[in-house]
Formats: structure tokens, sequence, C-alpha cells
């Protein structure tokens, strides 16, 4: 259940970031995940990445659907208000809330379920809308609270536990999000901690939507021969396109800008990331070729992973409606209603 | 009815040919006479090509229910000749284009037909098929001008002011109404023994439509965030919401807007944004209509469960499924009253008219902070879209926004440890905390089993433990919502209950009983959950007749069901043909089902 707590006793020499806080602090409540689950691994990138950056917990909001993705909010950052709302609709939840209170640090943990199956409309318009925010897909093709149907990114020939075979063809969060023009799109492996944590750390950074595609297999039930979302397939079949490094305010950046196969990238927070390509000529700024290069590696049975693509300026929601910068839900209430002469002027149009 | 200052009229039209904005004009000038008028658009779920009518009534006595009979019709629209001239009551007027030739054997010898070239007229006088199109409508809006004595100087101000800016337009509208009028009195005995004559009766009255009324509550009330999805009859609610925001709620400096309006990609996600930005303190809304409330319905139960703030703004239409867009009912209030699986109730509240709407939408907004859970602003199409003339909205400058039990950080530091479910003074009311304010008051909102503190729970005593609170504070909530107002007479020994947009239908009807020797009293209920004086009213009278506009009673079987009333102690009087009610029909089946007690 994940009433349990964890013990709260803290080693007294534990490192603590730059806000005094150690690690254990980033930590929420006891996983009650399957043992081995790639979740699990993820909440660990999520709790190093939160800290290293220094972030307020108080000053974030974890939000998520339903379903074992979804569990995992309630694992990282127990002094952060957290959302659990209902299958599917963590998108929208977080657009409004987004929408009163600009202030905070949103990050939404989903699945392959929650965000393609019964959620896809949903996550195709936050992408739409930039809304700023940190979106992460614990992917493991497979539903697991339910025990084991097939999911939308279940790839075709891809088996079940029971010995089914897959026939529909998958969605691919990360070419769907560089079709809708979403500003960030990155893929990692739960297992890779090394490359996930300064691709968490990007996406935190990111102003706008940020995807962050994670192969998480399902040990339950997504992990047998024959699966193409197991921990042997993925560690088979990954290749890192784009080295992602992430560098902290503090640190100053060494490498040249116009180093052939390094590109440096400007956040909105002064945060810089600097990205390695290891694929000759891959540029990840360029949305066509990414797209290219993506597809191109699906058909050859690889997994492209990294920072796949990102344009940090874009403009977010609010850029694009034009929002005051203080939280609307923090406006004082006599600089939004009109008063009384306002309203007597206002008759004279209705007689 | 039928007389100086008591008609009413009705224009049978092609929708999308201009008729609305002379409709408008004339019952505009009507108002600025000084004489009451209601105006009631019956209009097709299309944007052009199908009939469309406006009725105007005219009434001394402050009536502004729809009309039950029709004194005058202009009827300019040939494929609904038949019905039209079928409308009219016998004695009364059509007003048809003589342009071309009328079938003799349509029409009816008890009624006067009026015939005016008004597309000769305008082909005359204006050049290009638009012009002449549009302009006929002004063309009939003169003759009436004529026909009904409406003050000519008053239309003339009231052009001025519409297109003043325009000179060609102004001047176009001005001979168009000149060609009508002396069409008119040139041909015709005018006025007509029914006419308008000025009065002193509106000027502390405004003419406006319930969705731009529940709008302006809401720029009022202070809501920053609006999610929606359009939907007729409630698009115009946001639409104005916006409309008003660009004018009140950018600031000056910077250009910046103090709002954001959110067009979701479905009722869904409209609802889940009202949720999160509720959930983040910001006074947030939505409003919709029937398809819409259905897949607002599992949203509504998390925010029932998880008790989020929202109000969401139900602008009825005749259901079910797409039903009839553009046409009036009050067929929601089961999936409203109890939304989503498991056991739910929602706050309800009911304006009968756009006035209503203001102060109720407000009274929506602190409800819904106060109680941390959905409230439902019910309008119905007839509120929402047709001008109503109510008093001119004020406002009180001493008004505070209820926000609830909300601790804020010096709040959180008095208390030992924050648990979001634990009610401290018996009102069934447990505190909250916004997001981005402390850690300490950092709690997980769970649509999942929780218990008092806010942590998952499967163990049964726990879960009922916060599910008997929640229906605690719908107890507090029936005795502190909006009270059921009256209408009381010496020796009534008639109840008469009801929600909504029938209040104008039965306060006409209630008149028209006690001339036949009925004395009623009216209970007009403005909020569900019920308050307790409902069950004592239902109970006073021998005979309760509940109105509503819907088939399967559905006001009776809440009251049956919420206060143990026998249902069979309350006769139903139902309508849900898709119109506004007309007093007729009430006093009709309401005499019918006295006569039958008494035999």
């Amino acid at each position: 259940m994940s009433s349990i707590a964890k013990p709260s006793v803290r080693h007294p020499s534990a490192r603590k970031n730059a806000i005094g806080l150690t690690k254990a602090d980033y930590e929420g409540a006891m996983s009650t995940l399957c043992a081995g689950c790639g979740h699990d691994s993820v909440t660990a990138s999520l709790i190093q990445a939160f800290w290293e950056l220094d972030l307020p917990p108080h000053k974030a909001a974890k939000m998520s659907g339903i379903g074992c993705s979804s569990k995992t909010t309630a694992y990282f950052m127990r002094q952060s208000h957290g959302f659990n709302s209902v299958h599917g609709r963590m998108p929208s939840v977080t657009t409004g809330a987004n929408a009163a209170n600009r202030d905070l640090t949103y990050i939404g943990i989903s699945g392959d379920g929650d965000s393609l199956n019964i959620g896809l409309g949903q996550m195709v318009h936050a992408i739409r809308r930039n809304v700023n925010m940190l979106y992460v897909i614990e992917n493991n093709g497979v539903y697991g609270l339910t025990k084991g149907q097939f999911s939308a990114t279940a790839d075709v020939g891809s088996k079940s536990k029971r010995g089914e075979v897959h026939e529909q063809a998958p969605i691919d969060p990360v070419l769907l999000a560089l079709t809708l023009g979403a500003t960030f799109v990155a893929r990692s492996f739960s297992g890779d901690k090394a490359q996930l944590v300064p691709i968490l750390k990007a996406g935190l950074a990111h102003r706008g939507f940020a995807l962050i595609d994670v192969i998480s297999p399902c040990v339950s039930f997504n992990d047998h021969e024959g699966s193409t979302k197991s921990y042997a397939y993925v560690r088979g079949h990954g290749v890192e396109t784009v080295a992602t490094d992430f560098v902290p305010l503090r640190r100053s950046i060494t490498v040249p800008a116009q180093h052939d196969e390094v590109t440096v990238v400007q956040m909105h927070d002064g945060h810089r990331v600097r990205l390695h390509a290891t694929a000759p000529g891959y540029d990840p700024a360029d949305r066509e070729a990414a797209y290219g290069y993506v597809r191109s590696c699906i058909g050859r049975e690889e997994l492209a992973t990294g920072l796949l693509f990102v344009d940090a300026a874009g403009r977010d929601m609010h850029d694009l409606n034009r929002t005051v910068p203080s939280p609307l839900a923090q406006l004082p209430f006599s600089s939004l209603c009109p008063g009384s002469a306002a309203l007597d002027a206002m008759m004279a149009r209705y007689r | 009815m039928s007389g100086v200052n008591d008609f009413a009229f009705k224009m049978a039209t092609v929708n999308g040919t201009g008729s609305a904005s002379a409709n408008s004009l004339l019952m505009q000038a009507i108002f600025r006479m000084g004489v009451p008028v209601t105006g009631k658009n019956i209009f097709p779920s299309n944007i052009q090509g199908l009939p469309t009518w406006y009725e105007i009534r005219v009434s001394d006595d402050g009536y502004t229910a729809r009309p039950g009979a029709i004194d005058l019709i202009v009827a300019l629209n040939p494929t609904t000749y038949a019905q039209d001239f079928a409308s009219v009551r016998p004695g009364g007027c059509v007003l048809y284009d003589s342009s071309w030739p009328l079938d003799p054997k349509a029409q009816r010898a008890d009624v006067t037909f009026l015939g005016v070239p008004l597309g000769d007229l305008c082909r005359d006088a204006f050049t290009g098929d638009r012009d002449r199109t549009l302009l006929r409508n002004v063309a009939y809006a003169g003759a009436l001008t004529a026909l009904l004595q409406i003050d000519r100087a008053v239309i003339e101000q009231t052009l001025t002011e519409k297109y003043g800016r325009k000179k060609s337009l102004l001047e176009a509208n001005r001979r168009a109404i000149q060609l009508g009028y002396d069409y008119a009195q040139a041909h015709f005995d005018c006025p007509l023994p029914f006419h308008c004559a000025p009065r002193d009766r509106t000027r502390e009255f405004v003419l406006m439509d319930g969705n731009t009324a529940c709008a302006l509550g809401a720029l009022y009330a202070g809501a920053t965030v609006g999610a929606w999805y359009p939907i007729t009859p409630s698009t115009s609610l946001m639409e104005s919401f916006k409309a008003l925001c660009q004018e009140h709620r950018v600031d000056r400096k910077t250009g910046l807007n103090k709002y954001c309006i959110l067009q979701a990609e479905d009722e869904l996600s409209a609802a889940g944004m009202v949720l999160g930005a509720g959930w983040m303190g910001a006074r947030s809304f939505t409003c919709t209509s029937g398809p819409g409330l259905s897949l607002m319905q599992e949203f509504l139960g998390l925010a029932y469960y998880t008790e989020l703030p929202g109000v969401f703004f139900n602008v009825q239409r005749a259901g079910p499924a797409t039903g009839m867009p553009t046409r009036t009912q009050q067929a929601d209030l089961f999936s409203m009253a109890y939304a989503s699986h498991g056991d739910t109730k929602h706050i309800m509240l009911f304006p009968a008219d756009p006035a209503e709407c203001f102060a109720l939408t407000v009274a929506a907004f602190d409800a819904t902070e106060r109680f941390q859970t959905p409230v439902f602003l019910v309008a119905d199409l007839d509120i929402g879209m047709n001008d109503w003339m109510i008093p001119r909205l004020q406002w009180d400058d001493r008004y505070a926004p209820d926000r609830g039990k909300v601790l804020d950080a010096a709040a959180l530091d008095q208390v030992q440890k924050f648990f979001r479910y634990v009610d401290t003074d018996g009102d069934g009311i447990a505190a909250r905390t916004l997001p981005g304010v402390d850690g300490k008051g950092a709690y997980f909102t769970r649509g999942s089993g929780h218990d008092r503190f806010g942590a998952y729970t499967e163990d049964g005593a726990a879960y009922q433990d916060v599910v008997d609170r929640i229906r605690r504070k719908f107890e507090t909530a029936a005795r502190a919502l909006p009270a059921p107002a009256y209408h009381r007479q010496d020796g009534a020994d008639i109840g008469i209950v009801l929600v909504g947009s029938p209040a104008a239908a039965v306060r006409e009807a209630v008149d028209r009983l006690r001339e036949q020797g009925s004395i009623a009293d009216v209970m007009r209920i403005r909020a569900f959950p019920f308050a307790p004086e409902v069950t004592d009213f239902l109970g006073r009278y021998q005979t309760v007749f509940v109105v509503e506009q819907n088939r399967d009673a559905q006001l009776r079987a809440l009251l049956a069901i919420e206060t143990g009333t026998p249902r069979d102690h309350m006769v139903s009087v139902l309508d849900y043909a898709g119109q506004p009610l007309t007093a007729g029909a009430l006093v009709s089946a309401m005499t019918t089902h006295l006569q039958g007690v008494a035999r």
C-alpha cells in the first residue's frame, strides 16, 4: 500500500544540495510495485534529478492518471502536492493547474496505456498547447494492473506472457510528439540512470512540454522471451543517438558551441544542455531529420535514445495566452473585480 | 389579451437572412418606449436556410412568459405559411410579402391579411442581392412601426446608435424603415387595435440574456480560469466572458491578461482543467449542455470524492443524445444531482432569469469553495439565450469572496501536522491547502479509497468515515445555500413547486387561477440539496403541483427521494416539447386536475 511510510532516519553525513536537502528529502512513500519494476528505477532517477537541481519540493506538483506508472507519484517528493486523477486525464488537470499557477514545476508521470490508449486525445492537445511540464511515459507495452493485456505501444510480433502475438501497429510517442510540434522529445531506458538523469534535468529546465518516453520493463507481464519491451531486448537494441549532459548554472561551460557534434542548448532558466550526437550528422535541432532518423531506427529494430529533439525557443501555453507573470490564483480579488461603477456603466449597453 | 400594450407578434423567417437585427430593433424600441417586453427566439440548429421564429410579447402587466396567443404574424417564409397562418388567433393579422401572389386557399377568413410588397420595394430601392435581402427585414420593421405605433423617434435613435459610424448603412436602414412605414400608412388603417403606447415602466430595467449575466457573474466573482468546449446553447456564455475579460482584465501597462480561457479538445478535458485550476486555488469554471455534461461525469465523481471546487454552468437543452440543441428543457436534473458512479451528490443552484443568473453565479463561486465540491449553475436555453427584461444589475463593493477553509503558511505553522480530510468543527468540511505554499501542507489528492488523513486505504471503516463526513458536509450545505423564494396568498390551499425558468409562466398562471377562484402559493426552489423548509412546504397543502420541463418528472422524483414526501402527494405538470412555458398550458393542466378531484 502506498501509505506505508519509509523510515525517516537520516545519516548525519548524508550529502546536502544547495538548499540543504539530502536525497532522502526527495523520497516519498514506500513503493508497492513489483520487485524489479522498471518504474522504481525511474523514480530513483527522478529523485536524483530533483536533488541535483536543488528543486524546493513544495514548489513542484506531481501529476498522474491511473495505472502502475501513475502510482509512482506517491513514491517521491512527499513534500509536494500530488494529484492522482482519472485514467488518461492527467494532461487536462495539469493544464488547468498550470493555467492557475505558472510558478510551480509540473511533473506528470504516465504510462503507455494512460497516455496512448485511453488518454491519447489529452496528451496530444497538451503537446499542442505546449503546457510547461515534464511528461514522463513509463512505457512497458502492457497493462500491468489488469495483468498483461497489450497496450498501444506493443510492437507488431511482440508476444504476451500467454503466448499471444500482437498484430496491431503500435503508436510511437516519440514520432507522435515530433509530428505534433513538441518542443522537447527524448527517449531513454529505466535501466540507464546515467542517461536518464541528465535528460530528466533538461526536461525540468525546459520551458514547454518536455516528453520523455522511458522504456520501463514490466517484470511481471512483459519481461519474457519474445517481448520487445523486456530488459534483455532493450539492452540489446537500444542505440544512444544523442548523449546528453546537463550543465548546472554554477558550472561554467568549456565545450565550444561550434564543435562538430556537440550542440549547446540554452534553456529559459539559464541552464544549458550539452548534446553530443553519436550518430554521424544527427542534429537534435532539426525536427524533420530527427523524425526520419527515429523511423529508420525502428526499421532496423533499433531504439534511438537520448534527447532527440529540442527547441528551447518555443512559446509555452502562457506565452500563447499572454497571461500576466503572476500566478492567476494569487491575483488579489480587488484587481479582478471591476466594481459597482463599472457595472452601472455597462448597464447602458443593455437598454 | 389583445389591446394597447397587451399583445404578441411573431416573425417567421428563414435563418441566415438577417432578420435577427430587425427583430431586436423592434424589441429594443418598444422597451425604450417604457413598455415591458419579452422576446423568445425559436431557432433551428442550423446556420442558413431553415425556418426560424421570433416572438415578441408586449405586456403592461410585466408578464414575461411566452405568449399563449399570437395577434400578428409576419410571414416571410413560404415553406411554413400553413403553420404560421394557423398560429394566429381569430381576429388577428398576417403580414406577408405581397411581391408574390398568395394562394387564396391558404388564407383564413377569420384573419386579416396585410400584403406588403417588401421584395418589390427593396428591389427598387436598393442594389445588390445581399442588401435587398437584408433590408427586406428592416422594411417589415418599418411597416410594424406604423401598424403597432412604435415610436419612430426611438427607432431612429436606436438605429443611429447602432450604425452611427457607418453612414451608408445607417442611411439604408432609415430608408428601409421609411419604405415599410409609408406603405403601411398608405394602405392600412394604422395603428391596429392592438398597439403600443408609451409608458414609464422600464426605466430601472435592462434587456439581457442569461449567458451574458452568468459571464458577468463570473467576472465579478473573480473567476480567472475558464475551460470549455463550444456547445449550443452555452457557447455565448464563455464568449461573453472572453469579451468582458478583454475589456476589464487586461493589465493596462503590460497588455497581459489576468485570465486564461482554454478551449479544450472535449468536455472531459474542460472538466479536468477546471478541477486542476480549482485545486490550485483559482476560481475556475466551465459551461456546457447535455452531451458535454455526459462527458464530464467521471471528473465530477472525482471532484466529489477528492473535494475540489469548480463551477459548472449547465445551459440545458432538449435531450437525450443530441436531442434538440436549440430547444429548451429541464431534463438534466438526474444527471446533475447524482452525476458519476458510486454514491455522489452535487450542489445545484437554479436561477429563474438572467438577473438571478448574475447573483447566483457569484453565490456558486462562494459555495464551491466553501464546500469544496463542484457546483452546478443550472440554466436552460430559454434563460441562457433569450433576452429578458430584468432589473439593472447591481454590485455591492463590500463583497468579499468566501474562499472556504484554506490553510495558508501562517495557519499551517499553527498546526502540528496537516491532514487533508479531518473535520475539526463538525460542519463536515475539512480544511485544504494549496500547492506551492508550504511543504507542511502537502498531501496526495487521490480518487482511490482514502482515509481521513488522506492516505490510501482499502479499510472499510476508514473509507466509510470519509464518505459519511462528506454526507454531513452536504447537510450543512442544504441549510446554507440560497433559500427558496415564495409567493404566498391568503387562503391558499394549493402549493406550486418549481425550479428555474418556468417561474415567469407560473407567476402569470397563479394570477389567472386566482381569477378562477383557485388560490395557490408558490415555492421556487433555488438550491439542491433541498433546504429543510422544502419538506415543510410540500406537507402544507392538500394539492401540490410540481411544474417542470421534462417527461419523467425528475424534480418530483428528487423531492420524493430527498424529502421523503410520498410521490403521489405531488401532482406533476409537465411540458417537454422544447418551448418556453406558457401560462395558458399551466392553467389548463392545473384546472383539469382540480376539476377531476372536485368530481
